[in-house]
């Protein structure tokens, strides 16, 4: 069953001519037709130009040129700009719009031989927390057709978990990443900002965004990470470090790990039976020779209020590049300039996009920047010394991804602010700025539920290890739906 | 703090957003559950605290040589207007 085998298998299964890369697309191919009308996780699925990607790549394998991701089949979150393909946001705003040009993780991936096989579902230019806001209707999760996957990359998520791709690329702002991959089952992963380029990644909050990918296993993100990784000159917020053999050192020994467990994360919000399987799969670090204490975070209460005014102020200022004049929406017949720019986005934006834009403008706005904008920049200092005190005295922070399982599709759209709390051990470290994973850790009342590893700066490298040497004593990862399975 | 139907207005305005006149009060209560959410922000005091602006605190923007490096295809990224003649964007006249 080539959709139950990792990316690392895939790819040695490659390398030894057991299998083709044309085989291995039209598998996946086959199963997205199949299963993707119950997930709508899919906006664009590329056939024909994945069976043209896949049969170069078998020349390549073929001469002896391939690399270690030829020929492994991918899917990137609509808000990669992808040359000649619709790069929608999820949003009626760019319904229209064909990228032309590649971002420079697409680059990096399509030079490095993988196969796109399509463009990802997902919430409205990254604002949410369940899939529920895209244009193009939300995405289901698997173990549960009535639930969401999580946000902002629902798509992704669902993708992955469904195995109807052994990857997908992905973005996390605020846990839009993790929180999806806990809701899962899946293995996700946020860099350290700075460690992938965000160009050609449409933009949310500049400040806080950063790609990353959702994959079955810790494996197989290092594989994806390895190619992703890197500065890229024409982001000015990525930053020229050497990237570590993320491959090579997931081998490393647990003896000693040195893990932080905040106690501020386990409280009255978070669901028992997801506390328990936190601690249960902090317990299996303790066999391996890890050692655990507790460390405290005292500003963590002020993440959520700090990130919901960091994020809008800054995606209202990057969504004023959507005015109908140069791309996207334009409304019909506009009177002057002032009607086009305010129907084309009217028209163009759903309601949480309009909600942050308008927060953002709020608190930028003269008279209130200081109380709210500039205070958020004070409160994110806190969260980031509360964050730098813990890793004086360990090595990785573990504590739970979200506070519940996935939960009923239109469960939380009455309040935005309910929603938001979904994010509320994710947000942090988007604000800090630090590398962050999600990695299955069990289920709780069927449901899966996520561990979350916090790495230091720069650290990938570790929190990758740590991550798999979980997964070599568990099987959480393996585990497949059971409508999906076959 | 708890926004009315015209504050909403003007921001909406501000923002170049148009809203439908019978949205307006559901903006309002889920922009001011929003705003009152966020002003729990006033109870740590930060007198003493520098801001920041980004995760890569201590780090400067890179500069380069004031080269022309990039030759952009005009036609190609055009192509994408709603509006365009003669390498030109066309929007409703702007001066009277």
């Amino acid at each position: 069953m080539l959709h139950k085998k990792s990316l690392a298998e895939m790819a040695r299964d490659l390398k030894a001519k057991k299998v083709s890369s044309e085989e291995l697309t039209r598998a996946f191919l086959e199963r997205i037709e199949r299963f993707n009308p119950r997930l709508n996780a899919f906006i664009t699925v590329l056939k024909d130009s994945a069976l043209q990607s896949a049969r170069a790549a078998d020349l390549d394998i073929a001469a002896g040129r391939g690399g270690p991701l030829t020929g492994l089949p991918i899917v990137h979150k609509d808000i990669f700009c992808t040359e000649g393909v619709k790069t929608s946001c999820g949003s009626k705003m760019l319904d229209n719009f064909t990228a032309p040009y590649d971002a420079t993780v697409v680059a990096r991936l399509k030079q490095a031989g993988t196969v796109l096989l399509g463009k990802a579902n997902m919430d409205e230019f990254a604002m949410g927390s369940s899939n529920e806001t895209s244009y193009y209707g939300p995405v289901k999760n698997p173990w549960d057709e009535t639930r969401v996957p999580g946000g902002s990359s629902g798509g992704s998520a669902a993708i992955v978990a469904a195995r109807l791709a052994p990857a997908a690329t992905a973005t996390d702002t605020g846990g839009s990443i993790r929180q999806p991959a806990a809701l899962v089952g899946a293995t996700g992963i946020k860099p350290t900002y700075g460690r992938v380029s965000r160009y050609g990644i449409v933009a949310f909050a500049s400040s806080l965004d950063q790609a990353g990918i959702i994959t079955y296993s810790a494996e197989d993100a290092a594989m994806i990470m390895q190619v992703m990784s890197g500065h890229d000159e024409r982001d000015s917020t990525s930053v020229d470090k050497p990237v570590p053999d993320y491959v090579a050192g997931l081998g490393a020994s647990m003896q000693g790990l040195r893990i932080g467990v905040p106690k501020e994360f386990f409280d009255k919000g978070l669901d028992p039976k997801v506390a328990e399987a936190t601690r249960e799969a902090i317990r299996v670090y303790e066999k391996l020779g890890a050692k655990v204490q507790d460390v405290s975070l005292p500003n963590f209460w002020l993440s959520v209020p700090t990130y919901y005014v960091v994020a809008p102020a800054e995606c209202s200022s990057n969504l004023a590049r959507f005015d109908g004049v140069r791309y996207g929406h334009r409304c019909k017949d506009p009177v002057d300039l002032l009607d086009l720019y305010m129907r084309s986005r009217g028209e163009g934006f759903g309601a949480e996009v309009k909600r942050r834009i308008m927060t953002g403008t709020y608190v930028l706005s003269a008279g209130y920047y200081d109380a709210y904008y500039l205070k958020a920049q004070k409160t994110r200092s806190l969260i980031r010394q509360d964050f730098l005190e813990a890793f004086k005295q360990v090595d990785v922070i573990m504590g739970p991804t979200a506070p519940g399982t996935a939960f009923k599709l239109g469960e939380k759209t009455e309040d935005p602010v309910t929603m938001y709390l979904n994010d509320i051990y994710a947000n942090g470290v988007n604000l800090a700025g630090l590398p962050g994973m999600s990695i299955p850790a069990g289920f709780v009342d069927g449901l899966p539920v996520g561990l979350q590893i916090i790495g230091n700066y720069f650290d990938e490298g570790r929190m990758l290890a740590v991550a798999h040497q979980y997964q070599r004593e568990t099987d959480w990862h393996s585990r497949i739906p059971k409508n999906y399975e076959n | 703090m708890s926004l009315t139907p015209d504050d909403v207005k003007s921001i909406a305005r501000l923002a170049r957003l148009s809203i439908a006149e019978q949205d307006i009060p559901a903006y309002a209560k889920n922009l001011s559950s929003i705003l009152e959410f966020v002003a729990q922000l006033d109870k740590v005091d930060t007198s003493a605290v520098q801001p920041m602006a980004h995760p890569l605190v201590g780090l400067t923007q890179p500069m380069r040589e004031d080269r022309v490096t990039d030759h952009p295809d005009r036609d190609r990224y055009q192509a994408a207007a709603p509006q365009a003649e003669a390498g030109l964007y066309l929007v409703p006249k702007v001066l009277e």
